[in-house]
């Protein structure tokens, strides 16, 4: 009888480590699910961009310079798609934010192209988009949290580093309407 | 405006939600075995046992019913007709877009043709989920308001509120039903012939007879408790959602003041909805028998987070 004792004691030890390592396998994946949804909107905010462009361009063509880094922005942000850091990439997609802000103000000095309807279906859209950015972004960021506060967590930091569970990175992206702080001048 | 700090994770909840719904059928079960033995008793002693596989059986098909078809029947109901494609563009964008936030898929949009504003989510899961408004909510509301709503039912949906909501609503109808059978055929005197022979049939008889009154209030207490709670709970995870308590609080103020009833809706429908849709005056026994917490009470709560 002696010798079930620590084999009981090994049985709990051995379903306590099997549940938490299952557990960390899910975060990690709830992590990945929610990385998916922000990419998406990601993308579709892109394929927007073109037809806007040329909406606007129909009623205000001397503003090259504001399509010019439009453009360039959605470049930079597609290539941070395929080779930057989570880090890299957020910094793209909020530099296309405040370029896209910026084609927007030009646009309204435009009051025949505020009255087209394509123009006003694109802008629907694309603010949607940005909305179902900033939530997909929010859920991405919560499921992060919950997944670093656990492997930072004792006991399972332990199995964590065993298993090579590593932090995931937040996706920030400042919000270009914020972020603009007002120049004050006191000259 | 501050955002509560310690962030409800819905997979807390929807865990604790799995036990509720296993403890919900065992306790209806439960109750449905009593009924059927003291029945069985009642129209021949010794007869109880003979009657516990059929009330299992019942309890077994009623939950299976409702938890594959209670959604659709409780649209049906509702007399709700599914939104087309391209029809109110707003209200999809505003569930597609709060959806993404709680990390669901995009739940089915339903209409349901009243002028009273009210909103309910239903179905037994996320992915199998559907949320109905009103015409009047989609009238009077504007987008922040109903941003709040939506937010609220999509946490009944992502916290999978909406299943153990389904299964009561439809068991707590069997077993209102099954008394109600009961009690019409002990005025039928089935059992009693046999019953005023003997005096211990007459005590079983009685017996059953309050059973038969007391089970279908005791189901609805159970009913209510759990959906009064569940208000609350929904209103702190909607305004965590949208970041904003104030549109909701907004919402419920402008519900409130509608005095008007929603037709469409019955008392084992109600406590499926965003607000108390019966607008039925206070009665005695406030409290006891409310659907849905006070409106005030809810308000007061969204303005302190």
């Amino acid at each position: 009888m002696e010798i079930l004792i620590p084999l009981v004691i090994l049985a709990v030890i051995v379903v306590f480590v099997i549940s938490l390592y299952n557990r960390l396998v899910t975060m990690r994946q709830r992590v990945r699910e929610a990385w998916s949804d922000i990419d998406v909107q990601l993308k579709r905010r892109w394929d927007l961009i073109p037809n806007l462009i040329e909406t606007v361009k129909g009623y205000a063509a001397h503003e090259r310079q504001t399509f010019e880094s439009v453009t360039q922005a959605r470049s930079a942000a597609i290539a941070a798609a395929q080779s930057g850091s989570p880090e890299q990439r957020a910094q793209a997609e909020t530099a296309l934010g405040a370029a896209l802000l910026n084609l927007r103000a030009v646009a309204e000095a435009y009051p025949q192209l505020q009255a087209v309807q394509e123009f006003k279906d694109l802008s629907e859209n694309l603010r949607d988009t940005e909305d179902k950015i900033a939530f997909a972004r929010r859920f991405y960021n919560g499921n992060v949290r919950d997944y670093n506060t656990t492997i930072q967590s004792v006991p399972t930091n332990i199995l964590a580093g065993m298993f090579g569970f590593t932090a995931e990175q937040y996706f920030e992206m400042t919000d270009p309407a914020q972020r603009e702080v007002p120049k004050v001048s006191f000259s | 405006m501050a955002v509560p700090q310690s962030r409800l994770n819905i997979y807390d909840a929807v865990a604790a939600n799995r036990w509720r719904t296993v403890a919900l059928v065992a306790v209806f079960t439960g109750i449905l075995i009593a009924l059927g033995y003291v029945v069985g008793e009642v129209f021949a002693p010794g007869g109880g046992v003979a009657m516990v596989p059929a009330a299992l059986g019942l309890s077994g098909v009623s939950a299976t019913a409702s938890y594959f078809a209670g959604d659709k029947l409780v649209l049906a109901q509702s007399q709700a007709r599914e939104l087309a494609a391209g029809e109110e563009p707003q209200l999809r964008n505003i569930v597609e877009t709060l959806s993404i936030g709680l990390g669901i898929p995009p739940p089915r949009i339903y209409l349901i043709d009243d002028t009273a504003p009210n909103a309910f989510a239903t179905g037994r899961d996320p992915k199998h989920a559907s949320v109905a408004v009103t015409r009047g909510l989609i009238d009077k509301l504007d987008r922040t308001d109903m941003e709040g709503v939506i937010a609220h039912e999509l946490s009944h949906v992502g916290n999978h509120d909406i299943r153990v909501m389904l299964l009561v609503t439809v068991l707590v109808g069997t077993i209102a039903l099954l008394s109600d059978w009961m009690l019409r055929s002990f005025a039928w005197g089935g059992g009693g012939r046999r019953g005023r022979d003997r005096g211990g049939g007459g005590i079983i008889l009685i017996i059953a007879i309050v059973l038969a009154i007391l089970t279908p209030i005791i189901a609805t207490l159970i009913q209510l408790a759990v959906s009064r709670q569940r208000e609350y709970l929904a209103d702190a995870s909607g305004a965590l959602l949208t970041r904003y308590p104030p549109g909701l609080a907004s919402a419920l103020r402008k519900i409130a003041a509608d005095k008007e009833a929603l037709e469409v809706a019955n008392k084992a429908t109600a406590s499926l909805y965003f607000a108390n849709p019966l607008k039925d005056a206070p009665r005695a026994m406030d409290g006891l028998f409310d659907t849905h917490p006070p409106i005030a009470e809810r308000i007061r709560r969204l303005e302190a987070m």
